[in-house]
């Protein structure tokens, strides 16, 4: 066991993985002698060689066109966009080509990849560094979408997403690249993909949240306690397929629900989960599930510390459902 | 490429549009040379008979091949078996000569049970896995940073294999001819990319589609050679293809062919050319079929005897029609297959997806055998 950042818990996944499995490639823009620009793959190219760990020209097209054809002739690419927000000139790629490759070919082509990328906001990235996108992606059938929020389930879903046999967005929460520290185990584990993390165990309230909004949650969770609001935090940690049965379950047993997101609320992540509980438990709830997200606007500069929920706004959405 | 330690660069045309050769060829074989053309008349005759099926309602859509038969069969016969060709629309006819068999074929064209891409592709989207053809979109260009990816997959793997990428003139305006023609020049992946530049993207005219149209030139951009070939004349676009694909083999790295030729047709069963294309242009094109060209090369040369040719079309068209036959009595996939195949195990959610409407199915006489719930 090592106690590491989130970052440090990136760097240790990916070498592992490479250790562990020749074919495991590491590429994007900047991610050689840098190390990316958040030094996630520092070193990598040091100790694995510039034909494992590369940099690539600046084309995100190319670099997730190019990864599904590697993936498409035996190797296991792990792929780096830069920031989530320039996915987008890969878009087509990965919505058209990686997603629907295993579909349209009859099982006779599939994509085994990785695209890593960090998102969301908190570090005055303005409109195009703070982005998350997450819900563009969770529309795709064929993709798997997932989003650590710990040090150890960082470098546990990361390898769990490198050995997937379907490509998998691995959503960096930024935010908490330094700012968490945890206990990582050594070696090649497995956190299996679709299952959830309680967080924190409660009886009166559950919150689903992914990313940055986990700790967020859990210091509103805190806050709500010490007002007498018991509260269960859930990390849903993979978005698609989402773990449907376990968020029912979860909602069922308190009857009372928020959903926590920094993305934008219309037809945001926090709408599935909402609907998913209309459709299957309405008849165990006792509030209506609420939802604190980002704006339905671009992303801000200056005042991204407001647009961003905060614990104060969970901890007011928790008094809500909890005295409704 | 340096020219000092290869033979010079092979010639745009080796058989004038009479079918007499332009000067000296090499010793060829005339078995290998009738294969050519057997090859190139089954495209043709499969290509009428699809067309025919279409006609008559009983297959959607065909992107007819029509005029582009030397095009596709003269560069894919340069490939080695081991070798990739990532498909644009209309290479099905190449997919045959190395190895698509023709009931998977037809069978992609009813998009039924035997098809298999299960029948979730519409129709003229093949794929054959043995002979490294994978499956195309339908998203133009797409595939080119693929077989770019694959290359390299093969340079790291140390794999002798050439990847050949085949696109339209109308895709090198694409997002994937940019971002692929870049990244295999900076990494030296052995490939070659195949343009088959027949003038027209649906009914946009290459004048419309750049402003350079001599597309050889955009190779250079990218650090790269680019060469143009007469894409109606089977045996030049063999001889330049070829050499490209022994210089990608040596690790010389990519190179661009343009392979220039004429789409006779429509853009497909749903298109109409006569709205945006001059008769004169077409007529021009008809004097250029690549096959009558080279059936007129080989009978010079006493190749193919008299009626050798009628007798082979006839035994084409006796095989495909039989082939026709089976595979229309073949029934679609199951209903199931409706959301396998999404992931390499079908989710929970998919699972309870399809057991509700399975109950309507069910409901309504429409679930057979197989077609029940899944277990949850
Ligand atoms: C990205 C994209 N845009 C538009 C289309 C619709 N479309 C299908 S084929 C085609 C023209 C392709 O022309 P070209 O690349 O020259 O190939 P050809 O049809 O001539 O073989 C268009 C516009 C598409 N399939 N994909
Ligand atoms: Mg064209």
């Amino acid at each position: 066991m090592a106690n590491l950042t989130l970052l440090q818990a990136i760097n240790d996944g990916l070498r592992t993985a490479m250790k562990d499995d020749p074919s495991v490639l590491v590429f994007g823009e900047d991610v050689g002698k840098k190390g990316g620009v958040f030094l996630a793959t520092e070193n990598l190219q040091r100790d694995f060689g510039a034909n494992r760990c590369f940099d690539t020209p600046l084309s995100e097209d190319g670099i997730v066109g190019c990864a599904i054809g590697m993936a498409m002739n035996g190797l296991r690419p792990v792929a780096e966009i830069q920031f989530q927000d320039f996915i987008f000139p890969a878009f087509d790629q990965i919505v058209s080509e990686a997603a629907k490759l295993r579909y349209r070919s009859g099982g006779q082509y599939t994509a085994p990849l990785v695209i890593r990328t960090p998102y969301g906001g908190g570090i005055r990235g303005g409109l195009y560094h703070s982005q998350s996108g997450e819900a563009y992606f969770c529309h795709t059938p064929g993709l798997k979408v997932v989003v650590p929020s710990t040090p150890h389930d960082a470098k546990g879903l990361l390898l769990a997403a490198i050995a997937d046999p379907d490509p998998v967005l691995f959503l960096e929460p930024k935010a908490l690249y330094r700012s968490v520290k945890g206990e990582v185990p050594e070696g090649n584990y497995k956190v299996p993909l679709s299952t959830l993390r309680e967080a924190r165990a409660g009886t009166q309230v559950t919150v689903f949240c992914y990313g940055a909004m986990v700790p967020v949650t859990l210091k509103a969770a805190e806050e709500a306690a010490a007002s007498g609001i018991d509260t269960r935090v859930i990390d849903l940690r993979t978005l698609l397929p989402l773990d449907e049965e376990g968020v029912l379950e979860h909602a069922k047993s308190t009857g009372r629900v928020v959903v926590v997101h920094e993305a934008p609320r219309f037809c945001g992540f926090g709408a599935e989960i909402s609907a998913l509980i209309a459709e299957h438990a309405i008849e165990y709830m006792e509030a209506p599930v609420v939802r604190v997200t980002g704006f339905d606007t671009p992303f801000p500069n200056t005042l991204e510390h407001h647009y961003l929920p905060d614990h104060r706004r969970v901890l007011d959405a928790l008094e809500r459902v909890a005295h409704f | 490429m340096t020219a000092t330690s290869t033979p010079a660069t092979p010639r745009r045309r080796l058989i004038d549009e009479e079918g007499v050769p332009e000067g000296k060829l090499r010793n060829y074989a005339d078995g290998w040379l009738k294969d050519l053309l057997v090859h190139m008349l089954r495209v043709r005759c499969v290509d009428q008979r699809m067309l025919k099926l279409q006609r008559a309602g009983r297959i959607g859509f065909v992107g007819s091949m029509l005029g582009q038969e030397a095009a596709m069969i003269g560069t894919a016969a340069a490939l080695e078996p081991r070798d990739w060709l990532w498909s644009g629309l209309r290479e099905g006819g190449a997919a045959l000569m190395r190895g698509l068999p023709l009931a998977e074929y037809v069978a992609q064209m009813y998009c039924n049970s035997n098809d298999t891409a299960k029948g979730r592709q519409m129709c003229n989207h093949f794929q054959h896995k043995g002979s490294h053809y994978p499956s195309w979109s339908s998203v133009i260009g797409t595939q080119i940073p693929h077989g770019v990816g694959a290359a390299f997959a093969a340079k790291q793997r140390k794999l002798d294999e050439v990847h050949a990428l085949y696109f339209g003139d109308g895709a090198t305006s694409s997002n994937g001819f940019h971002s692929g023609m870049n990244c295999a020049a900076v990494w030296k992946v052995p490939c070659v990319f195949v343009c088959v530049d027949n003038g027209w993207a649906i009914s946009v005219p290459n004048k419309e589609q750049s402003a350079q149209l001599d597309f050889t030139k955009k190779a250079l951009a990218y650090g790269m050679p680019g060469f143009e070939v007469d894409g109606n004349d089977v045996l030049a676009c063999y001889e330049l293809m070829h050499w490209l694909v022994v210089h990608a083999r040596s690790g010389a790295g990519p190179a661009l062919l343009v392979v220039k030729t004429y789409r006779m047709l429509g853009h497909s069963s749903s298109d109409d050319p006569t709205k945006y294309r001059d008769k004169a242009e077409v007529e021009l094109w008809e004097k250029r079929d690549p096959i009558r060209r080279y059936v007129r090369f080989l009978e010079g040369r006493g190749a193919l005897g008299k009626g050798e040719f009628e007798e082979l079309e006839g035994r084409l068209y006796a095989e495909i029609d039989r082939i026709v036959h089976e595979q229309e009595a073949t029934p679609p996939m199951p209903l199931r297959s409706l959301v396998e195949d999404v992931y390499a195990e079908v989710p929970r959610h998919l699972r309870l997806q399809y057991n509700e409407f399975a109950r309507i199915a069910e409901r309504h006489g429409e679930a057979q055998k197989g077609d029940g719930a899944f277990p949850l």
